[in-house]
């Protein structure tokens, strides 16, 4: 009665492969752990990012490493919740999350295993465990997205504190409730204190923002030139672009730089439980989306930023070298709650 | 007019009834350990924060709103239904009905996409008084539906006007069936987190959802959820108190005539204006808003065949939860109706507690008690099951508990005297008079279980898809066009049982009488 993951997921491997065939075949030479000690295993994989975005990467996983994939999607935070609760009981091999936070969630339960140096030698030190229990996949940056009908180039704000400027009274478009948003917020109570951060909250409330329901949204409603610009991930714009073609996207990225919280880089990651009776296999796993093929996935299909294997971002985007994103210590973000209490506070978070 | 006798439990009810309460109780117990597990102090410092009152507040206001507009729209559904000579009742019926086959994340969502400036305490009493009003038009329906006309007939023929008539004879019998629908819905507001955060209303259950997802904070997610279990209790208990001791059974029988409706112009105009609002806002807005998401992108082929495992993984679901729920919930149905005493109240209100909780709580606490105690079955459908059953046994308990007490315990009575022995008379009269209950006790668990989101998302077997599984999937990102299939396809799908939980409660109910009629 079930139509078996496996047969899924031979149709998504397919496709997967083909793709990244398609965009990176120069460079086929297979990962070290081909050499099939794990061949056949099936691991499970928790994740918090979503079923769709990954699906293809992990299939073409295992085409190549004859690896299965059993998958859990969910939200970030419950999978960590979940695993915590599971504890050394959990099925689970290896955690994909959203953002560093449920990974740092998951390591202070020390159910998270140290990884291999040469795995964590593959990523900036700024994206990964101090401990060595987790490594960055990839990255993504705050943006503003604008409509250049309705604002010109010379008028785009240098720094987020020029958005409380009155000349963007109601033209600002947000996501209250979208955790990259709380992380912006948070990085900005962390790199300048809690007052500073609520007297721009106070700012950026009193010029009247437009609250969205997602960060697709604010995209689509900038494009449309409902609002002006709007706070979202760098990706979004690509995607719409990816979807309807160049010539039906009027909106363009803008990039705060120097080290502006506006540019935030989070990332997504990867931790192998402690408890994992695969741990070949899900190291296995954890190299193959370090790996040029997996960064390649990352950084030419969503757009990504990638993290290691010297994969460039994708031909539109600014290096991260260029945009000097603000230094900021990941593990810094997890006050999550503390920055939606604020939120609430200033009445920029619920009704 | 009081026919449940305080009684001693017969044992071999007793036994599954007190098993039903110990399964119930699970999540209860799994908070406590995890709350308690770092101090009694910790739990205060959690629980008296200055926000943590002002969320109270914020969710009594709202449960309190949802649950008497709820009343007031599920009373006059039930009342146009049943009391108003219009066309086609039972269809109008279950078109009234068919909310509850919409889940609320799904009509919040359609709701803000149509009228983003509902968003707020009024967005989300529009949604929730939808999804919920319902369980109490069902119930009082039934009621209305059961109820002895010449009575009435009497009190206007001595002279009573149809006012007084409706507020003094009709509404008090009725009464306890509004308070258990009421009290139902209650417990779902407080448990209810995809209209609130679609609605960003902030209330209780936002704080808990958020020490997960915001906070990976499970001890602190246990120790705000049993405030939740404390207002659950104190809502039970209020109830039990307000549904009085009037049971709204009637002993003997009527004579077998039928009621004439009222056709006055001005009942026949209101219960129009009043179906079409009814149907516009429950039934129109959603399904209006999941067609668009269809038609919004039509050069994508729908995958059929993801749709139909989908159904299969739901329906497949559904069914065994239906049918664990009853086996749980029959003993302590019967106990409740049939032989109440402080024993069968205690085990009854057992298992309402669990259904202020929000899905994930439940879903960990099956997590925590399932990895340690039944790991053969862990992240496999008997665990997946009892998550469900968990969730909606209180439903199923509401929904058998009142069809007994419309029956007739005379019949009983006479097995008894006949020589039956208690469980003889149990299998062979109280059962099969209570079957039409106990198959729409089943058909809601069922239609429940199927759009049950954050439990299957936790529990399921792996690689599992249900329909709405699949809505979550594409609705993470952002992928409307791809949720339209599956949310028109669960809608239609669990129309069905609702259909069902609609004849069994409501036009099952024979009127005037079945036992003991005069032909």
């Amino acid at each position: 009665m079930k139509c078996p993951r496996i047969v899924r997921f031979a149709g998504l491997a397919m496709a997967g492969s083909l793709l990244v065939v398609a965009c990176g075949n120069d460079n086929a030479e297979p990962s070290a752990q081909t050499t099939k000690p794990t061949a056949g295993a099936t691991i499970t994989v928790y994740s918090g990012r979503s079923e769709k975005l990954i699906a293809p990467v992990l299939a073409d996983f295992t085409a190549k490493t004859g690896i299965e994939v059993d998958l859990r999607a969910g939200d970030s935070g419950e999978m960590a919740a979940l695993l915590v609760t599971e504890g050394d009981a959990s099925p689970a091999d290896l955690f994909f999350s959203q953002d560093a936070g449920a990974l740092g969630a998951v390591e202070d339960a020390e159910l998270l295993a140290t990884l291999p140096q040469e795995t964590l030698d593959m990523v900036d030190p700024a994206y990964r465990s101090q401990d060595g229990r987790w490594v960055a996949t990839s990255g993504r940056m705050r943006v503003l997205v604008y409509n250049p009908g309705l604002t010109s180039e010379a008028d785009l704000p240098v720094s987020v504190d020029d958005l409380l400027d009155a000349k963007w009274k109601g033209r600002i478009g947000f996501a209250p409730t979208n955790a990259s948003w709380q992380s912006f917020v948070t990085a900005l109570r962390v790199l300048r204190g809690e007052d500073a951060a609520r007297a721009w909250l106070e700012g950026f409330a009193a010029n009247d923002p437009i609250a969205y329901e997602k960060n697709g949204v604010v995209r689509d409603a900038v494009n449309s030139g409902e609002v002006a610009v709007g706070l979202v991930n760098h990706y979004y714009l690509y995607e719409k672009i990816l979807a309807e073609g160049q010539d039906a996207v009027k909106a363009k990225n803008h990039y705060f730089r120097n080290g502006d919280p506006g540019s935030l880089v989070n990332v997504a990651g990867v931790g192998i439980l402690r408890s994992s009776k695969n741990v070949a296999a899900a190291q296995a796993l954890v190299d193959y989306l370090l790996s040029k093929d997996g960064q390649t996935y990352f950084a030419e299909k969503i757009f990504e930023y990638p993290v290691a294997s010297g994969v460039a971002q994708y031909d539109e985007l600014p290096s991260l070298a260029d945009i000097a994103p603000p230094s900021i210590d990941l593990a810094d973000l997890r006050s999550i709650e503390a920055t939606q209490e604020l939120l609430s506070d200033v009445g920029l978070l619920t009704k | 007019m009081n026919v449940g006798r305080r009684v001693r439990v017969p044992a071999p009810l007793a036994l599954p009834a007190v098993a039903a309460a110990v399964i119930a109780l699970i999540p209860a117990f799994y908070l406590a350990t995890q709350a308690f597990a770092r101090g009694a102090g910790n739990v205060w410092d959690e629980i008296f924060q200055s926000r943590t009152w002002d969320l109270i507040v914020r969710s009594t206001w709202l449960t309190a709103v949802v649950t008497a507009a709820s009343i007031v729209v599920g009373t006059v559904g039930a009342w146009v239904t049943t009391r108003v000579a219009l066309p086609g009742r039972a269809v109008l019926l279950v078109l009234f009905a068919l909310p509850l086959a919409i889940p609320s994340y799904l009509s919040a969502f359609a709701w803000i996409s149509w009228q983003p400036g509902l968003e707020g305490f009024w967005g989300a009493v529009i949604v929730l008084t939808c999804a919920c009003y319902p369980y109490v038009m069902l119930p009082v329906a039934a009621a209305l539906r059961g109820l002895d006309s010449t009575q009435e007939d009497v009190a206007r023929s001595l002279g009573r006007t149809q006012r007084q008539v409706m507020w003094g004879l009709v509404l008090p019998q009725v009464r306890p069936s509004i308070t258990a629908g009421g009290l139902l819905v209650a417990l779902y507001v407080l448990s209810d987190f995809g209209a609130v955060a679609a609605m960003r209303y902030e209330t209780f259950t936002w704080v808990i959802y958020g020490a997960y997802r915001a906070g990976f904070n499970p001890s602190r997610a246990a120790i705000l959820s049993l405030v939740l279990v404390a207002a659950a209790l104190i809502l039970v208990t209020l109830e039990s108190r307000a549904r009085g001791r009037a049971g709204a059974v009637r002993i003997g029988s009527g004579v077998g005539r039928n009621r004439r409706n009222t056709a006055s112009p001005r009942a026949v105009v209101g219960a129009v204006v009043a179906s079409l609002s009814i149907i516009g806002v429950g039934l129109g807005v959603p399904v209006v808003s999941v067609i668009s998401w269809l038609g919004r992108e039509t050069q994508r082929s729908v995958p059929w065949a993801d749709v139909r495992g989908a159904i299969l993984d739901s329906f497949l679901i559904g069914l065994l939860t239906a049918i664990a729920t009853i086996l749980v919930a029959l003993p302590v149905g019967i106990a409740a109706s049939r032989y109440r005493s402080r024993f069968s109240s205690a085990v009854e209100r057992s298992t309402y507690v669990t259904h202020a909780l929000p899905g994930i709580v439940i879903a960990i606490s099956v997590v925590y008690a399932g990895i340690r105690l039944l790991r053969p079955w862990y992240q496999k459908l008997p665990l997946l099951v009892l998550g469900q059953l968990l969730i909606f046994l209180p439903l199923a308990v509401a929904a058998i508990r009142n069809s007994i007490e419309q029956s007739s315990a005379r019949i009983e009575e006479a097995a008894k005297s006949l020589g039956a022995g208690t469980m003889a008379t149990i299998r062979r009269v109280t059962v099969p008079l209570a079957l039409p209950g106990i198959g729409a006790a089943a058909a809601l668990t069922m239609l429940n279980a199927m759009k049950e989101l954050p439990t299957t998302l936790l529990l399921r077997p792996t690689g599992w898809e249900t329909l709405a599984t699949s809505i979550w999937k594409y609705s993470t990102v952002s992928d409307y066009s791809a949720v339209g299939p599956y949310a028109l396809t669960l809608m239609i799908v669990t129309a069905v049982p609702t259909a069902i939980v609609t004849s069994l409660t409501v036009l099952r109910v024979s009127r005037p009488s079945s036992p003991g009629r005069q032909e």
